[in-house]
């Protein structure tokens, strides 16, 4: 072997040999239409490789969100047959017969396989930011065993297929009403954070909508991180509502014996 | 060499319809749940739910009010099927299955207005942790009964019934101790375990419900055929169908 | 809704403070400007939240001392000067050793979550040619956490975000910044900043290099926009290669192996099983700095002992499935899903990688301003804090310590000048004659994406690991050359999220910058750091203390030297010891 790894891909050669038929959405929001695409595969190829191929010899204005190409920052989301899914981590060789390729449904559609996203980043700014105690000076001591079950959640590349999947946002569009599984994963992390101290419950009944979430886990199903969305992230704020608003005995307790102090890990 | 398919808000919906085997999962829990919800009807009907030693689940705890015409097993058929209505799981399956919210994922949803569990009845989903508790007393006398089992008039001996009955409560408690509203209770509301030592035990208890929590549809499936399988083989039994083979000491 | 690809039309807005990126660098930039009462605007390429940033996978140095707790910021000071061959700005290196644990802890009361120790404080893992165990991290996907927890912090400081907006030129009055030009990307629309200062964090330049761990938006564009601007650049001919990309299968080659592999104990072999590093850097190993371990791999492969497609092994399955699965999470999963490769078992396949930047714009280490007026820079796109050779760990920091210099600089400029500097008319129609030229009708239509792989080829064979004066003198004539055919690039579709359109504009950066390293390469005739000359293989200690600085002069490329700046005594015998 030559110094070709180090200096350029290997092309054609050995390697290619077929192509594989794709069916690309091309379109706007006003007109569109599957086009199909003869494309020649490589070993290991992902659907994003395709993408670009596409880009580079036949339709150069191939509109196509992507970024890292190594499913770290979420960008290229679309529906492949029908699936939500990262496009830079959907094998080609995974998938038997034609490969239609879709952009997101819960979004406004851009053009081609490109949607409008913006209405995740307008929620986000709606929920509180973190808030540590104002006593409490860096650094701090916080245990591994307190913050373990918080990675899960950091994990998010904000990708945004649990969204697109729900069908709360997708089918019904009731994004006036419900957050999205999304960020009921960044409030969970929020709320069970030890070092946070803002009370988080109402805004997580109310304004986040969790009560409309009705657990048929399709998000859990297609995040790419393998956050545990439903269990990990929206049951355990579900029951921290129901602490709140539809328990009489703790309700009665909290009357008794008044709210009681939450501890916190203390600094250095 | 285009493909035309539709106009776009028509071919972004028919993107629902193109899931392979979508109907798969709602099929089963249909078939499942409508059958094991008649068969426990029936069951239930039947006023007679115990084999010496051996007592129906349906039946348990055995309450007997002289002169009320219900069959005994109704006095406590709430607790069970409370539970099991506001489960995490069976929502998901019957919000799926029977409600078609969505019936699979990204395949469109039943058509009119949706509103979760904001209202009456899935608002009373929220009420599950109730239902845990009293299953939690039942679970009890269910070890009971399976105790009992063992015991042939005063003497230890194992049937093929005790280890269906054994067996059964296992199935039971491994998916009550893996519900997710225990999961919260025992330790998930606690935001620092580190902070003291009763959070510390806490955070045990949380780990060890995690760890059945996993797998909380397979025990919900297992534990639901588990009791009507040991309904099954003591109605054999009360009708003669078959004697029970039996160890005695 | 434009859908005409003639329209002249743009929208205008008016700021204090523009920057140009959303990585590390530019939002730790924004909440610093947004603390002071100025508008600030952060223009990004893509969405909020995807910036290369996230890729960066090992995590961020700081002398904490949670783990070894002989660790200071002396000793980080002169790791970092080591390791950049003493080309470093010493001053750059110094601040940023005695703030970066500042910058860390900040980050954790925003929401931030580190790994921790057995104590309960950040924990922190070994690192090449640090000293100590001194990368604050999180599993391998760091990155992620600090650009998520820097979003975060942001969005609630009254920023204003221009998503998905590319920035094509800075306008000037006289030698003054008065504004920044460029185009939405999702529907083509130009649109006009008008403001009395500019950041730019825009990151580096990877694509220009066929192999490369990096994302199509690093593409130069701040550095080319600088240079045209009238401001310095420095170092440029100083590329880094990371020691390991993945080879194998061919869509994933150089997508970035972090080095926390090696730094959880992952050993490297050629195609005999040998561990050859223990012959090139007996002392530190696999975890030498990076210039080392990836000239050792290329030496492995054109020694004919390199793996099946052309790269060395990394084996780190002697650590246990579990601590692997625990550490490196993100490897694991993307070797298997990508490679069918089970790395709990079996050794990866790597490769080096072009993935980072040392050189850039020059600034002033104290502000982060560059030579031109109101014009600032931070991150990879600034240069002078790791000389000749980055150490990893060293580019999250660099992004949080003159991210905040340069947001705090630029506020604090902006509020000292009365009112925004003139916009030229004329500066506009110029940058839209320029944009626009790819959808006019063209005799010998050249495609933007070819250019682009031209180039790519190029900068691999010419300007690759290993350089000399015939092949840089080659890719100097054959930049030239895709320069002409490049304006001769023609387009079709509409401006509407156009990717083709895109590429054209990026291919003009993407060219200047190639032609920015490769005339550093041609005059630094020595081998130093990332810098490998085959025709000048050693050291050259009358170019140790020189910098090549590039500026526009009447339209050309004038490289020139600069004497590096001289440590005081008391920093000097630092690194010496």
């Amino acid at each position: 072997m030559t110094q070709a790894a180090l200096e350029s891909p290997a092309e054609g050669g050995e390697t290619a040999a077929t192509s594989r038929r794709f069916l690309v959405y091309r379109g706007d929001s006003n007109d569109g239409q599957m086009v199909e695409y003869s494309v020649p595969t490589l070993e290991g190829m992902v659907v994003l490789d395709a993408m670009h191929w596409i880009q580079a010899h036949v339709d150069g204005d191939l509109a196509v969100r992507w970024n890292c190409k190594a499913a770290k920052c979420g960008s290229c989301s679309a529906e492949v047959n029908g699936t939500p899914r990262l496009m830079c981590k959907t094998r080609v060789d995974v998938i038997v017969g034609d490969i239609w390729v879709q952009p997101m449904k819960a979004f406004p559609l851009i053009k081609d396989l490109v949607t409008d996203v913006q209405w995740n980043y307008e929620v986000n700014r709606e929920i509180p930011p973190f808030t540590p105690p104002a006593d409490v000076p860096s650094p701090w001591r916080v245990q591994q065993q307190d913050v373990e079950r918080l990675f899960e959640f950091r994990k998010c590349i904000e990708c945004f297929l649990c969204q697109d999947v729900c069908h709360i946002l997708r089918d019904k569009n009731e994004k006036a009403r419900y957050y999205g599984p999304r960020f009921m994963v960044r409030q969970a992390y929020l709320d069970m954070h030890p070092m946070d101290v803002r009370d988080r419950t109402g805004q997580i009944k109310d304004e986040s909508g969790i009560g409309m979430c009705n657990i048929t886990k399709c998000c859990t199903d297609v995040c790419p991180e393998h956050i545990h969305i439903t269990d990990n992230a929206i049951i355990p704020l579900k029951e921290r509502v129901v602490d709140e608003y539809f328990d009489p005995l703790l309700w009665a307790a909290r009357r008794i014996r008044g709210r009681r102090q939450k501890k916190r890990p203390s600094s250095r | 060499m285009t493909v035309e398919v539709g106009r776009p808000p028509a071919l972004r919906s028919q993107l629902n319809l193109w899931k392979p085997l979508w109907w798969a999962y709602p099929t089963w829990v249909v078939t499942a749940l409508s059958a094991f919800g008649i068969y426990a009807f029936f069951a239930m009907i039947q006023k007679a739910g115990f084999a010496y030693p051996y007592l129906s689940p349906f039946y348990s705890p055995h309450i007997v009010i002289s002169g009320l015409p219900i069959s005994p097993a109704f006095y406590v058929a709430w607790v069970p099927l409370g539970f099991r209505l506001t489960c995490y799981y069976y929502r998901k399956a019957y919000f799926r299955s029977f409600l078609w919210e969505p019936p699979a994922c990204a395949v469109a949803d039943r058509p009119g207005r949706y509103t979760g569990e904001t209202r009456l009845p899935f608002v009373l989903n929220n009420f599950h942790r109730y239902f845990l508790y009293v299953t939690l007393v039942v679970l009890g006398f269910l070890w009971y009964d399976a105790i009992r089992a063992f015991d042939f008039h005063g003497h230890f001996g194992i049937g093929v019934g005790s280890g269906i009955m054994l067996l059964n409560v296992v199935l039971l408690s491994g998916y009550t101790l893996g519900c997710h509203a225990l999961r919260s209770l025992v330790g998930g509301g606690i935001d620092c375990y580190s902070c003291s030592l009763a959070a510390q035990g806490r955070h045990r208890a949380w780990s060890g419900v995690s760890l059945l929590n996993n797998r909380h549809a397979l025990w919900a499936w297992a534990s639901m055929f588990s009791v009507a399988i040991t309904d099954i083989y003591i109605r054999f039994l009360i009708h003669g169908v078959f004697a029970d083979p039996r160890w005695v000491s | 809704m434009t859908d005409s690809s003639t329209d002249l039309g743009y929208e205008t807005y008016d700021y204090d403070v523009v920057i140009i990126g959303a990585g590390g660098a530019g939002l730790r930039a924004a909440i610093e400007a947004a603390a002071v009462d100025v508008r600030v605007a952060v223009v990004s390429k893509s969405l909020l939240g995807k910036a290369h940033t996230v890729m960066a996978e090992g995590g961020i140095a700081a002398s904490l001392g949670n783990v070894h707790h002989d660790d200071s910021w002396e000793v980080h000071y002169a790791d970092t000067m080591r390791g950049g061959q003493n080309t470093n700005q010493y001053r750059m290196a110094e601040i940023f050793a005695k703030e970066v644990p500042d910058r860390v802890f900040e980050l954790e009361r925003w929401g931030a979550l580190f790994d921790r120790t057995p104590d309960g404080f950040i924990m922190q893992r070994a690192f090449g040619a640090h000293t100590y165990n001194r990368l604050c991290h999180v599993g391998d996907r760091t990155g992620l956490e600090l650009i998520r927890t820097l979003q975060d912090r942001a969005v609630h400081t009254g920023v204003d975000f221009f998503m998905e907006t590319t920035i094509t030129r800075l306008l000037k009055d006289g030698g003054v910044i008065s504004g920044a030009f460029g185009y939405r990307r999702t529907d083509g629309r130009c649109v006009l900043f008008r403001t009395k200062s500019v950041v730019l964090c825009s990151g580096g330049w990877g694509r220009i290099y066929k192999v490369t761990s990096n994302s199509w938006e690093s593409t130069g564009d701040g550095l080319a926009m600088a240079y045209e601007a009238g401001a310095e650049l420095m170092d440029t001919e100083f590329v880094q290669f990371h020691p390991t990309g993945m080879v194998w299968p061919p869509g994933v080659r150089g997508i970035l192996v972090t080095e926390a592999v090696r730094g959880e104990g992952g050993y490297l072999y050629n195609s005999k099983h040998e561990r050859f590093m223990l012959e090139y850097d007996p002392k530190k190993k696999e975890l030498s700095s990076r210039d080392v371990v990836a000239r050792s791999i290329y030496r492995e492969v054109q020694a004919g002992r390199g793996s099946e497609h052309g790269g060395a092994y990394l084996d780190v399955s002697h650590r246990g499935a579990d601590y692997i699965k625990r550490k490196l999470p993100s490897m694991y999963e993307q070797f298997l899903t990508l490679a069918d490769v089970d790395i709990t078992r079996q050794p990866m396949e790597i490769a080096p990688t072009v993935h980072y930047a040392m050189g850039g714009i020059r600034v002033d280490p104290e502000s982060a301003a560059t030579t031109v007026r109101g014009l600032f820079a931070a991150g990879e796109a600034a240069a002078g804090l790791h000389g000749s050779n980055r150490l990893g760990g060293n580019s999250l920091g660099d992004l949080l310590v003159f991210g905040r210099r340069a947001g705090a600089s630029a506020a604090e400029y902006a509020r000292a000048i009365a009112s925004a500097p003139l916009v030229h008319t004329s500066d506009i129609q110029a940058e839209q004659a320029l944009l626009l030229a790819p959808f006019s009708p063209k005799e010998s239509p050249e495609n933007a994406y070819t250019i682009h792989e031209e180039l790519q080829t190029v900068m691999a064979e010419k300007v690759g690991i290993a350089r000399d004066a015939d092949r840089l003198q080659d890719a100097l004539a054959a930049v030239q050359r895709l320069r002409r055919r490049a304006a001769n690039i023609a387009v079709s579709g509409s401006r509407v999220f156009n990717p083709g359109w895109h590429m054209a504009r990026d291919d003009h950066f993407m060219l200047l910058v190639a032609e920015a390293i490769t005339r550093a390469a041609l005059e630094r005739t020595e081998s130093r750091g990332a810098h490998w000359r085959t025709d000048y293989p050693d050291k050259d200690e009358s170019l140790g203390r020189i910098n090549f600085v590039i500026r526009k002069v009447d339209g050309f490329m004038e490289v020139s030297r600069q004497a590096t700046p001289q440590p005081p005594v008391e920093l000097e015998s630092l690194v010496a010891a």
